[in-house]
């Protein structure tokens, strides 16, 4: 064996070429990242500061108004709310089970090909063109009219494709010897994405789920092509409640209701002439944005707590 | 060694070959597998002996592209394993497995042995309780387990994980139990244990295993079989193998000057 022979004194003046790179690529590294963070802050820190006056119970519990100060986002974020609700009831099923047919089940041919491809595709697909699509089929030719229905289905068109292709990766992440293990003692296709895939995929689809839900909250263009109301000062009505003399509410009539969600009534008070509106859009704002963030916080946490016992 | 004292067979390859897509990984395989005997299968890496071992219980037919030609055989009640008409289920309903690497479910230990009974659709309680008892003292584990059956199979040692996918296999009572090279991963405490329980299961099961470790080949099997490029070169009873092969490669390969 040849050696290279280095004096001590070159290997350290490598060494330290070396680190100064080292150190220089940490610099930009830091400082690139501190501009991320210091615009998300003076948006949040902005909307705070403008919105502060408002944010307070009675803004939480008033209808939309004509005068600024007593306008409130009551019927907004319990639209949102309702919205999303029926948004994760169709859009989970449907894309888990989508999800788990596709890696478990779907023969590799040319049509689970094209099928793919297009997944891939409608995960693009301008949110407008969602709101396009479900005008034509679930308002009128379904005839569910302007409803949070609609609007639900709407977005979990919209997410569809997040879930599935969240489930297809959690259930990828699974190894092959565990589905083999499950399969050697005599399980049925089904018997092991019963009790292995579909547990085991969990925390990774749950955490598609809400990652799609927390960007389907913040839609507003699919929402007004439906033709979302921007000022509405009722609730949908809640199962079993009087509506009228003598009528009842049936458990489902909420689904039917006219509704408004949180972007939409923002973008209504952003453009009123009324400068005083400002406040309540900058304050609705920073609810929103706080919806989204706990979101995204339960499904780290929900992440890791089903992670912690799933180990291989 | 006589002839006359020739046990029973439970299963025999006849004319097997066996095809990754085009590419052919078992030609034309005759053999038998006696009953409550270890089988053993060696060769060098790639030899196509865990191939063949996964021919047993159908584990190719999970995936696309594989193709099986000839016959596997299974006495008594003579059933061509290999047969598109039997269903890859009823074979690992009778042929359990053993895989390489530990791989019990992220469940408790209790839920890993029931499994194979909950798939059959065994739900009483006491059965259950009975029957993973059972099964965990067939694997020499449930003196080291029996107080903490709900705790996760993952928190135990690799040996001892070993053991549990053995109870798995046990619980449902298998014909034939397949393992594939079960002590690689382990150190040689935890194989010497596993060895010392191949030996004590043949007396109810018959075992067909596949290792890399001739020693190990020697000191647990009856049989021994040496594979090589797909093909089976030579089968024979164990010491009769490693004491006087018949031929030579299986001798090179013994010997260590090849493999």
């Amino acid at each position: 064996m040849q050696h290279s022979t280095l004096t001590a004194e070159q290997v350290r003046a490598l060494i330290a070429k070396g680190k100064l790179k080292d150190t220089l690529f940490q610099a930009l590294g830091i400082f690139f990242l501190g501009i991320g963070l210091i615009v998300i802050f003076l948006l949040v820190g902005d909307m705070v500061m403008r919105g502060a006056e408002r944010l307070n119970l009675d803004f939480f519990m008033n209808f939309a108004s004509r005068r600024a100060a007593n306008a409130g986002i009551l019927s907004a974020w319990v639209g949102s709310l309702l919205v999303m609700t029926v948004t994760a009831f169709a859009a989970v099923p449907l894309g888990v089970a989508a999800g788990v047919y596709l890696e478990e089940y779907a023969k590799r041919n040319w049509v689970t090909e094209i099928i793919e491809i297009n997944i891939t595709n409608l995960a693009a697909v301008p949110s407008i063109v969602y709101g396009l699509l479900s005008l034509g089929i679930f308002v009128y030719a379904f005839g569910f009219g302007q409803s949070i229905l609609t609007a639900g289905l709407t977005l979990a068109l919209l997410i569809l494709p997040i879930v599935i292709v969240s489930t297809r990766e959690a259930i990828r992440a699974i190894p092959a010897m565990i589905r083999e293990g499950s399969m050697a003692v005599g399980a049925t296709r089904w018997q092991t994405c019963r009790y292995h895939i579909i547990p085991y995929a969990m925390p990774g689809i749950l955490t598609g789920v809400i990652i799609g839900l927390a960007r389907a909250i913040g839609e507003t263009a699919p929402i007004i092509t439906i033709g979302a109301l921007t000022f509405i000062a009722f609730l949908p009505p809640a199962p079993f409640t009087e509506v009228s003399a003598g009528v009842n509410a049936g458990l489902f009539d909420w689904l039917m209701s006219p509704f408004t969600v949180m972007p939409i009534q923002i973008f209504n008070w952003t453009s009123r002439p009324d400068p005083a509106f400002e406040i309540n859009a900058a304050a609705a704002g920073f609810v929103l944005m706080v919806m989204v963030l706990s979101m995204n916080g339960i499904a780290i946490w929900l992440r890791y707590k089903m992670r912690k016992n799933i180990k291989w | 060694m006589q002839i006359h004292d020739q046990p029973a067979l439970k299963a025999e390859a006849r004319n097997l070959n066996f095809f990754y897509g085009e590419a052919k990984a078992l030609k034309n395989i005759n053999m038998p597998i006696y009953d409550k005997k270890v089988t053993a299968l060696i060769g060098p890496s790639g030899c196509g002996k865990s191939t063949y071992l996964r021919s047993f219980n159908r584990m190719h037919d999970l995936y696309p592209g594989n193709r099986y030609e000839g016959e596997i055989r299974f006495y008594p009640d003579n059933t061509n394993l290999l047969s598109p008409e039997v269903d890859p289920i009823e074979v690992r309903m009778r042929v359990g497995m053993v895989f390489q690497k530990p791989n019990p479910f992220p469940k408790s230990i209790y839920e890993n042995v029931a499994y194979g009974l909950r798939v059959r659709g065994e739900n009483n309680k006491r059965v259950l309780d009975d029957k993973v008892e059972q099964a965990l003292k067939g694997g020499a584990l449930w003196d080291e387990v029996k107080d903490r059956l709900n705790e996760l199979a993952s928190n135990l040692s690799g040996g001892q994980q070993q053991r549990l996918c053995i109870a798995r296999a046990l619980a449902t009572d298998p014909e034939l139990l397949l393992f594939d090279e079960p002590t690689s991963a382990l150190d040689p405490i935890a194989t010497g244990a596993i060895e010392e329980l191949v030996h004590e299961l043949k007396k109810r099961v018959t075992i067909l295993i596949v290792t890399h470790n001739m020693q190990q080949a020697a000191r647990v099997s009856d049989y021994t079989a040496y594979m090589y490029l797909g093909e089976m070169i030579e089968f024979g009873k164990t010491d009769e193998i490693f004491i006087k092969p018949n031929d030579k490669r299986t001798e090179d390969y013994i010997t260590g000057r090849m493999g």
